[in-house]
């Protein structure tokens, strides 16, 4: 089913959403990988601040490309999202409602997903071109030292993705693939 | 002899890191093609033309393909003929990596240190493999291999019992395990034979080989159709959500192995495999 929805995610809405549905995002969501995830995580430790207030909000899993003169942003396509399984379970235990990337998750992150009422979407690997366009603007918002890794604030109009994992336990992956085996 | 400056190993290096990260080889897109018209799944096929779209876009506004703009890797098969001046071959390759992913605004994806992880925020060094040959002339290959489906790359010390069930097995673990973490449709290298090292060389250099282009030798051609269609019976499909297209191709290599081994590496590689080729 495709739908348009706004980001932040509201809990209503995200809880409706459904395995397998295709979405189109407006609004605003943050960037952060490998390195970001880590330094949040050290951050929680100490008993720091994050560098965003994970209520409500949507984390694309995602390293861009440098920008050229008078774009907003480079190819920007989701990596792998299992390396972040680690760190997941926490933010979302803060109130993170969506994580965008692609690839299976893990059973604890798929747990917690379930119990925050939170979605997974994935979208096309390897499009970063194509989802490039549908990113207005992006700002460095904190650890700019990790360059590509730094947290940034995107603003996005029609961001295209794929439900993969719901509020229900759905996996996509798992139910889309048992469709079209043949062995 | 035929001397040759290696500032002409730094410029067609530059050129070929941007050329490979915006243009994908012709093989590439008729094997894209082929798969929109065969793939029947609805959202397989989506994703597809989503992935054709990209590629267009890619070279109309020089973004890359993928923003994983990967880690350099560069075949050099050096004529034994040749000499080379003006300085260390091995700082032209870098030199050559180093403008080109600057100058063509791709992605810095290399940390100096596997542990301490600090980028060095010019995608250098790359990974360079020699090899001499007959002749006096130069082929780069110019690799650029992302990391989504490098993970999920295995290399299988399996026994000659095994045989050849057993090196199908290791093939279809592989990419299973893979799934949609390697960003499908994949194409599939193989090494089979040789040692520890060597398998795994072959399996990246099956990826440099054109995906229309089998085997000369006839059972490993079968080997090949045959794991691509088992394959592509998994159900994993265009970006590991259903579909009957899951991998592109399977390019098989084999070399001379010791009488107690059956080496078998398996590299993947996502849709966007890279590799621009020249001749100097």
């Amino acid at each position: 089913m495709e739908k348009h929805v706004n980001v932040p995610l509201d809990d209503e809405t995200a809880a409706s959403l459904r395995a397998g549905d295709y979405v189109y995002l407006t609004g605003t969501i943050y960037t952060a990988r490998d390195a970001a995830h880590k330094r949040m995580q050290e951050a929680l430790e100490k008993g720091e601040r994050l560098p965003l207030d994970m209520k409500n909000n949507v984390i694309y899993y995602m390293g861009p490309s440098p920008a050229r003169t008078g774009r907003p942003i480079g190819s920007a396509g989701p990596t792998t999202a299992s390396r972040m399984d680690k760190y997941a379970p926490r933010l979302l235990e803060l109130g993170l409602k969506g994580m965008i990337g692609k690839g299976k998750r893990s059973r604890e992150v798929k747990e917690a997903i379930a119990k925050n009422g939170a979605v997974y979407f994935a979208a096309v690997g390897g499009a970063g071109a194509l989802l490039s366009r549908s990113i207005v603007s992006s700002q460095v918002i904190a650890y700019e030292d990790l360059g590509t890794e730094a947290v940034r604030r995107l603003e996005v109009r029609d961001f295209p993705v794929i439900v993969v994992m719901d509020a229900e336990g759905n996996d996509l992956y798992e139910t889309a693939v048992r469709d079209y085996c043949r062995e | 002899m035929r001397t040759l400056n290696v500032t002409a190993i730094t410029e067609n290096i530059k050129e070929m890191c941007i050329e490979a990260n915006h243009f994908l080889s012709e093989d590439m897109k008729c094997a894209l093609e082929q798969a929109v018209a065969a793939e029947e799944a609805p959202l397989g096929r989506q994703i597809l033309k989503q992935l054709q779209e990209n590629m267009k876009i890619a070279g109309e506004d020089m973004i890359p393909i993928c923003q994983d703009t990967g880690m350099a890797v560069i075949f050099l098969e050096i004529g034994q003929d040749v000499h080379f001046e003006g300085g260390f071959l091995e700082d032209a390759i870098h030199e050559g990596v180093r403008q080109g992913y600057g100058e063509g605004f791709l992605r810095k994806s290399v940390v100096r240190d596997p542990l301490l992880r600090e980028n060095t925020n010019d995608n250098t060094p790359a990974v360079i493999h020699y090899d001499i040959v007959f002749g006096d002339r130069v082929k780069i290959t110019v690799a650029p291999k992302g990391f989504g489906s490098e993970n999920m790359s295995r290399v299988f010390m399996l026994k000659p019992a095994d045989g050849i069930e057993g090196v199908k097995n290791a093939v279809l673990t592989a990419v299973k395990d893979a799934g949609p973490n390697a960003c499908p449709p994949m194409v599939v290298g193989v090494g089979i034979g040789g040692t520890f090292e060597k398998c795994a060389l072959m399996a990246k250099k099956a990826l440099t080989r054109p995906v229309n282009l089998r085997s000369d030798i006839e059972y490993v051609r079968e080997l090949e159709l045959e794991l691509l269609q088992k394959i592509n019976c998994s159900g994993i499909g265009p970006g590991g959500l259903g579909g009957t297209t899951t991998a592109l191709a399977v390019n098989i290599e084999t070399y001379p192995t010791h009488i107690a081994g059956l080496p078998v590496a398996v590299n993947i590689c996502c849709h966007v495999n890279r590799h621009a080729v020249r001749i100097i």
